[in-house]
């Protein structure tokens, strides 16, 4: 019932800025693997896994009002339960749906304790913090022979190496080369997108935005805002699962430090970065700024950490809005033919309060 | 006798040694108006606070139409048909006005008539012409008309409203009293109000809260020529 669609007149966004954001992925998509080597694709398709975890967090935060402090918690479940998945059966198809599944589930229990048991905001930030550490030395701690999954040794600090990759579903000897792994990443990339996009225009997005600003009237609305702070977590964690399943197949290895502090911080700063609010901001704000370590990273001349922190720092002072929020501000005041919304003029509220 | 819309028997609140509502009994027929009005700290808002179920009695029992709702979470209470305007405005900043009052006329109805619903609120409360600015931009007034409005659209058969007419104009206060009466055509409401020129011009049934207590219930007239009221209450204010 909550799920049933509003038409486009009730949107506050256009459609056509989703639509050119659809267009561009898949140019992007397409175009890609003809302009660029192994390396340069490779590279694309880190950004693109990274892009989905933000947009998990982008979603969760910009929209549910959510703070989760420990993301990477889903991000690694999704990646340790498709290397599991991977190694234990020879269709990696399984794998995939674990690597979604598997974080869904967890956030299900997680958020249940935390929003029925009415934990306030910034106890929620801390609790995912922590999380997301107990997870990070639960997966340190599994070296030896003893812990295994099936045929999927855990390995403690050194995580799991040669995870079979992705295959196509339902034929385990085509498994995805390079480009493959790109139209795959990409592919889910605006998938994810137009699934959230969709999920926004839904009445159940509707509310989730309605709780995000007034949780208590949402509630004397008859809104149970701890069912739809719980779905909002966790189609999040599903979300970073899927990020979780591309990041593990992009280096056929995973390890504990996907449940890192350093992953949880960088997602909240992909997202500040680019824009708090909408969905199209993560997606830049993750894949500039892993461009910038990247770089860093190549030249030996400035610390990563340290140029993360010195973005982050000058986002909030300069333009805390966000990359994308102040573009979009830019353009509609360039171009005033139909901005949503009528300016405030003294004559529209003089008539109201007749 | 028929069974009451709204009844509290014998509701006790008490926080620590301090009891803020003691022992009160009071019942609401179907489309009935009653006003709540007493002195600070009389224990009007903490009554209200257990009826809306953000607070739970210590003692007593809050029916609905016989079901019992005693502190019972508060999206329970609204979807049985229970409206609630809060004393500090809550509204959704973030939203139009169109899209808040949508999401209050949208639960559990069809798409065409939450529209019809928001078009017909919108109408009633004059906000058509702003429908489409952010609520976290209106004038006070104004959003204390966006919330009675998202009020009204869940279309309630009880609607509670804390200090309506607070921090209104005169003109406002006005509109609001004419507002109250229309409502009042078909939906019952409990408004607690500090206003007494407000109250005169709405009420038909006054409860007098005094100490945790009921003072006296009665007609409006009657109340006001009470002498003890006049006492606790009115004697410095009403004019």
């Amino acid at each position: 019932m909550i799920f049933r669609k509003l038409k486009r007149a009730e949107t506050s966004g256009g459609i056509w800025g989703p639509i050119a954001v659809v267009v561009a992925g898949l140019v992007l998509l397409v175009g890609a693997p003809m302009v660029t080597g192994t390396f340069g694709l490779l590279q694309l398709t880190v950004f693109a896994a990274l892009a989905i975890f933000a947009l998990a967090q982008g979603f969760i935060w910009g929209f549910g009002g959510i703070l989760c402090f420990g993301q990477s918690a889903f991000l690694g479940l999704g990646g340790y339960a498709y290397a599991v998945g991977a190694l234990n059966m020879t269709d990696t198809t399984g794998a995939v749906a674990l690597a979604i599944i598997v974080p869904m589930l967890f956030a299900a229990l997680l958020g249940y304790f935390m929003f029925y048991g009415r934990i306030s905001d910034a106890y929620i930030g801390v609790i995912t913090l922590t999380v997301a550490i107990i997870l990070f030395d639960l997966f340190n701690s599994t070296s030896g022979d003893i812990y295994h999954i099936g045929q999927a040794p855990l390995g403690g600090f050194n995580g799991i190496p040669s995870v079979p990759p992705l295959n196509i579903p339902g034929d385990p000897d085509a498994q995805l080369d390079t480009t493959g792994l790109w139209y795959a990443a990409m592919g889910a990339l605006i998938l994810c997108y137009i699934m959230l996009k969709w999920i926004l225009a839904t009445r159940f997005g509707r509310v989730v935005v309605a709780i995000r600003e007034n949780e208590t009237r949402a509630q004397l609305l008859g809104y149970d805002p701890r069912l739809f702070k719980l779905l909002t977590f966790v189609i999040g964690a599903g979300i970073s699962g899927v990020a979780g399943c591309l990041y593990t197949n992009w280096g056929a290895f995973i390890s504990p430090t996907v449940f890192s502090l350093t992953m949880s911080a960088q997602v909240i700063i992909y997202v500040l970065v680019g824009g708090l609010g909408t969905l199209v901001g993560p997606i830049f704000g993750a894949v500039g700024i892993q461009y910038l370590i990247n770089l860093a990273g190549g030249q030996h001349v400035i610390d990563p950490n340290l140029l993360l922190g010195i973005v982050l720092v000058a986002f909030v002072l300069l333009v805390p809005q966000g990359v994308v929020p102040v573009i979009r501000n830019g353009f509609r005041r360039l171009m005033p033919v139909k901005s949503p919304g009528p300016a405030l003029t003294p004559s529209v509220s003089q008539e109201v309060s007749q | 006798m028929s069974v009451p819309l709204l009844e509290a028997e014998n509701v006790t609140m008490r926080f620590g040694g301090v009891a803020a509502v003691q022992d009160v009994n009071l019942k609401l027929d179907e489309v009935e108006l009653r006003c709540l009005i007493g002195p600070n700290g009389a224990g009007k808002s903490t009554f209200f606070k257990v009826l809306t179920g953000q607070l739970r009695p210590t003692e007593g029992v809050v029916r609905f139409r016989g079901q019992d709702i005693t502190g019972a979470h508060p999206h329970v209470i609204a979807r049985l048909g229970v409206g609630i305007k809060t004393q500090v405005p809550n509204v959704f900043n973030g939203l139009t006005v169109r899209e808040g009052i949508g999401i209050a006329a949208g639960r559990k109805k069809s798409l065409r008539r939450a529209r019809q619903i928001v078009d017909e609120t919108m109408d009633l409360l004059q906000l058509t012409p702003i429908a489409d600015r952010m609520v976290g931009q209106l004038a006070h007034g104004q959003r204390q008309w966006v919330e009675i409005a998202t009020v009204l659209a869940q279309e309630p058969d009880l609607i509670l409203l804390d200090e309506p007419a607070a921090g209104m104009t005169h003109e406002e206060v006005l509109r609001t009293a004419e507002l109250i009466r229309e409502i009042n055509k078909k939906q019952a409401l409990v408004v607690v109000e500090h206003d007494m020129q407000f109250i005169r011009m709405i009420a038909k049934t006054v409860t007098v809260f005094n100490r945790g207590k009921i003072l006296i219930e009665n007609q409006v007239e009657a109340v006001l020529a009470d002498p003890g009221v006049r006492d606790v209450y009115l004697g410095k204010q009403a004019h």
